[in-house]
């Protein structure tokens, strides 16, 4: 593999540009395409985001994925945000922490992590979630869950979890349907996020996030 | 998916060899079975044998390695099998059972 095409990677990379090496089993030639012009296989892997073997024109090769990373989306920069973002950090997701309390969001409490202090309903809007993204409500606050979960609702993202009561919970979903939103959507959102095993400290709560996440995420018939 | 490489290998390769040394990169390709790396998943070693990322469990980066500075010294990349059926089972088989390809090149 030439330098030059790890160089074309990283460029690509840099500019958060969805991107497959192909490489020919058979003699090692190697070339790089963009979702914009790949074809067939080429473009099917990377949509994807499945790096595998594929014959292209009679010829063995394999398709290297690499896709920006998955991204998470945090509303409130709670506790739990604290044992949360780092956890979906080392996990890959690039993770960014929406709270427009000036207290809660702040570099010193979330080292090295992306940080948005507009509006929820604003900040989401702007982050366009798609279906790599996550979205995870931790605030319990209805003026700041509920406008996040709105726009992620109207979004592609493929896990929609918000934490909070069984109670709370309820009284959520009765808002939700109230703005309009019909069963099958607000069957999207995992409620009360993470799987149940009984966690009980931040840690072990962002454990069960993370854990329903990936299930959902890379099984195709995850638990609820 | 790479998500769950935090390490970028390839830059990781690109710095070895920009730092003068030899270096190829191993990528797994295929596999069967119970495998715990997924294809994708990619180790880069230098001319000493120091390696970084992984294609397996552990069981077969020794092999890897061996093959790998072998691939630095003439430049062929080269496929390689692993799994119960290898002749090469007796000394790197997988204890889970199952198969994998792995694709080594140099760096260049």
């Amino acid at each position: 593999m030439k330098l030059a095409l790890i160089e074309a990677l990283a460029s690509l990379a840099a500019a958060k540009q969805p991107a497959a090496l192909v490489t020919e089993l058979d003699g090692g030639a190697q070339k790089i395409f963009t979702l914009a012009d790949a074809e067939g296989a080429v473009a099917q892997a990377i949509t994807d985001d499945r790096s595998g073997e594929h014959v292209i024109d009679g010829k063995k090769c394999f398709v290297l994925v690499r896709n920006p990373p998955s991204r998470m989306i945090i509303v409130g920069a709670v506790h739990i945000t604290q044992a949360l973002a780092p956890m979906a950090k080392l996990a890959g997701y690039d993770v960014t922490i929406v709270d427009p309390r000036g207290a809660f969001a702040t570099a010193e409490r979330f080292p090295g992590i992306n940080l948005s202090q507009d509006w929820p309903d604003e900040a989401l809007a702007a982050l366009q979630p798609d279906l790599r993204t996550a979205v995870v409500t931790l605030t319990h606050d209805p003026k700041l869950d509920d406008p996040a979960l709105i726009t992620a609702l109207r979004s592609p993202a493929f896990y929609i979890g918000s934490l909070g009561s069984k109670k709370t919970h309820a009284a959520r979903l009765e808002r939700l349907r109230a703005a309009g939103f019909t069963e099958a959507d607000v069957a999207r959102i995992h409620g009360p996020a993470g799987l149940d095993i009984g966690a009980k400290s931040p840690a072990e709560i962002a454990v069960s996030v993370l854990a329903q996440l990936t299930a959902v995420r890379r099984q195709k018939h995850a638990t609820r | 998916m790479n998500d769950a490489d935090n390490q970028d290998l390839l830059q990781v390769a690109a710095d070895w060899k920009r730092a003068g040394r030899d270096v190829a990169l191993a990528t797994v390709t295929a596999t069967w079975g119970s495998s715990p790396r997924q294809a994708g998943s990619q180790l880069v070693v230098d001319g000493e044998g120091r390696m970084l990322g992984s294609v397996s469990g552990g069981c077969v980066e020794g092999a890897v390695v061996r093959e790998a500075i072998e691939v630095m010294a003439d430049g062929k990349p080269r496929l390689l099998d692993f799994g119960v059926t290898n002749e090469q089972a007796w000394e790197v088989g997988l204890a889970c059972g199952g198969k994998l390809q792995i694709f080594v090149e140099r760096v260049e």
